[in-house]
């Protein structure tokens, strides 16, 4: 079942970034983090823990780390620390972070 | 920000390390972005610009989107920025680490929808973004504001749920004519109290036993007791706060000797009046040095720069003294408010020893009854909770659970809490990668 976001839109004004999440194309304003983004696309979790249990994005202040997510295949990728950029590529980070697959050399 | 200023203007080259993208901190957060949105939260949070313009004007290099993962002694840090780490050295580091809100653990407050306080005032200051049929709940003079500014939005919450009771007001009576220094703050305070009361929010007090579950929709039941009874409210966002606690890993990792403060039930680093530290060239200043709001942060950090100032020989301990008259009388008076508030808004002993079944480190999933039984095996520290069931051991680093293992160790006896002493916090005190580690390395060596 898809769950709706649980904020309003941000309002929209000013230049927009285009990124993809988990194959949905989204479009927010330039500017904001990018789990803000998330967080006004839908209201579900946006990873999980090694036990399975669903999160979302916590405390919006790079304190929780609940709101990992995996950015153009790096994973462990704080979204509240991160801006949205145009064209990036975000995933939903399940489980422990891998060491193998990440393109971050 | 202040203490920037002031050394810039006292003849020091200056580099302001901040880990967010733009100056302000939490407090004044994107404030330069000056959103047509930001007219909901009021006065004080739009006084942070004249701050903005003055660090501007001063000369101060600013490193936005800098994160500081290691200091040492020497003093010198070690930074990273779009992930290229590199080494920063400096006669005198002045740590300005700020402040978290102290986790609120009950069980479900891991599901999506629960969320702090502060992160929805973030979302309104950096995304305009205001949460839709949402219900606060806990205690603390932010939680008023939040609720005042989603009132302004036209956005009001749905219910406040407050665990203050009437014992902790009497508690905090005795601190009253102290806090009447800072009679401004009191009436700001009122004032949001009002506003709320205006507004029709509903209000449950003296509340206890949340508890948080979630449907196939993704909306929050979210019950607790009041005056007896067992409510329940849905709600699509629920909003804890229960204060706010130092962020100590910089200073910790730092080496700097941590002291208890009984009245806010959290450890902060010890200083002298100047914000100076047991570790040579290391000065601490702002909510990371003792919680006191933006404007006690601004006097420390003007007082920690003129001692910097003093100790590298630009002033005079004279001249610091004279100078320091202003910044010393805003920090008694802004000092004075926190004894009656610390007291009225004390976290309540099932936040600080929360039921068996919640999830205490939310990194590595470890249950309030997986810590006490680690304690009937005879752990006694934080050490022992960590290596044997690894809470406080995942990308948060205890930032999430340290307060509450803490809790536990001490049944919530807050009088105890302080013979515990603080875990380890380690370079690096966040999580960078391997590849930008091993860069450093390479670039240390070119330089040697």
């Amino acid at each position: 079942m898809k769950i709706v976001s649980r904020f309003q839109p941000p309002p929209k004004t000013g230049a927009t970034a285009e990124f993809e999440y988990e194959g949905a194309s989204i479009t927010a304003p330039q500017g904001i983090s990018l789990a803000a983004a998330l967080l006004a696309h839908s209201g579900a979790y946006t990873r999980q823990t090694a036990g399975g249990d669903a999160r979302a994005a916590f405390c919006m202040m790079g304190v929780c780390f609940e709101c990992l997510v995996e950015v153009d295949g790096l994973p462990n990728t704080q979204a509240c620390m991160t801006e949205v950029r145009q064209g990036m590529v975000v995933r939903r980070q399940i489980g422990l972070r891998r060491l193998n697959g990440c393109n971050d050399s | 920000m202040s203490a920037a200023i002031t050394a810039a203007d006292g003849g020091l080259r200056v580099l302001l390390l901040d880990e967010q993208a733009q100056p302000g901190g939490q407090i004044y957060r994107n404030v330069g972005a000056r959103l047509a949105t930001h007219s909901w939260l009021g006065k004080d949070y739009a006084s942070g610009l004249r701050l903005l313009d003055a660090l501007a004007q001063s000369g101060v290099t600013v490193q936005s989107g800098a994160t500081v993962w290691r200091v040492d002694s020497g003093p010198r840090v070690v930074w990273s920025q779009n992930g290229i780490s590199q080494v920063t050295t400096a006669s005198h580091i002045l740590l300005a680490s700020g402040a978290q809100e102290r986790p609120v653990p009950f069980p479900g407050w891991t599901l999506p929808g629960v969320m702090t306080a502060g992160a929805a005032q973030i979302l309104m200051k950096t995304a305009g973004m205001l949460p839709k049929d949402a219900v606060l709940a806990g205690s603390g003079p932010l939680l008023y504001l939040v609720a005042a500014q989603m009132i302004d939005a036209g956005c009001p919450p749905k219910a406040l749920v407050e665990t203050q009771t009437p014992r902790m007001m009497l508690r905090a009576f005795p601190h009253l004519p102290k806090a009447l220094l800072s009679a401004g703050t009191l009436l700001k305070g009122l004032r949001l109290i009002g506003k709320i009361r205006a507004a029709g929010v509903r209000r449950y007090k003296g509340a206890s036993s949340f508890a948080a579950t979630s449907d196939d929709s993704g909306m929050i039941n979210f019950s607790f007791r009041s005056k007896g009874r067992l409510e329940n409210l849905t709600c699509a966002v629920l909003l804890t706060h229960q204060g706010v606690i130092l962020s100590t890993h910089m200073s910790r990792a730092a080496g700097i000797t941590h002291e208890w403060n009984a009245a806010q039930v959290a450890f902060q680093p010890s200083c002298d009046i100047w914000g100076a530290t047991d570790r040579p060239g290391l000065h601490v200043a702002g909510d990371g040095a003792g919680i006191g709001g933006a404007e006690a942060a601004c006097a420390a950090g003007t007082l920690a720069a003129l001692d910097i100032l003093r100790a590298s020989g630009h002033i005079s301990a004279n001249t610091r003294n004279q100078r320091a008259a202003t910044a010393r009388a805003t920090l008694f008076r802004t000092r004075a408010i926190r004894p009656f508030l610390d007291a009225a808004y004390a976290p309540p002993a099932e936040i600080l020893s929360p039921p068996d079944q919640t999830i205490i480190c939310r990194c590595e999933d470890v249950t309030a009854r997986a810590i006490r039984q680690g304690m009937s095996e005879g752990a006694a520290g934080h050490r022992q909770i960590k290596s044997s069931l690894r809470a406080g051991m995942g990308p948060c680093q205890g930032r999430m659970c340290d307060s509450t293992v803490r809790g536990i160790l001490s049944a919530g006896n807050t009088s105890r809490m302080g013979d515990i002493a603080p875990p380890r916090a380690r370079t690096p005190i966040k999580p960078i990668t391997f590849g930008e580690m091993a860069a450093l390395t390479t670039h240390s060596e070119d330089t040697a």
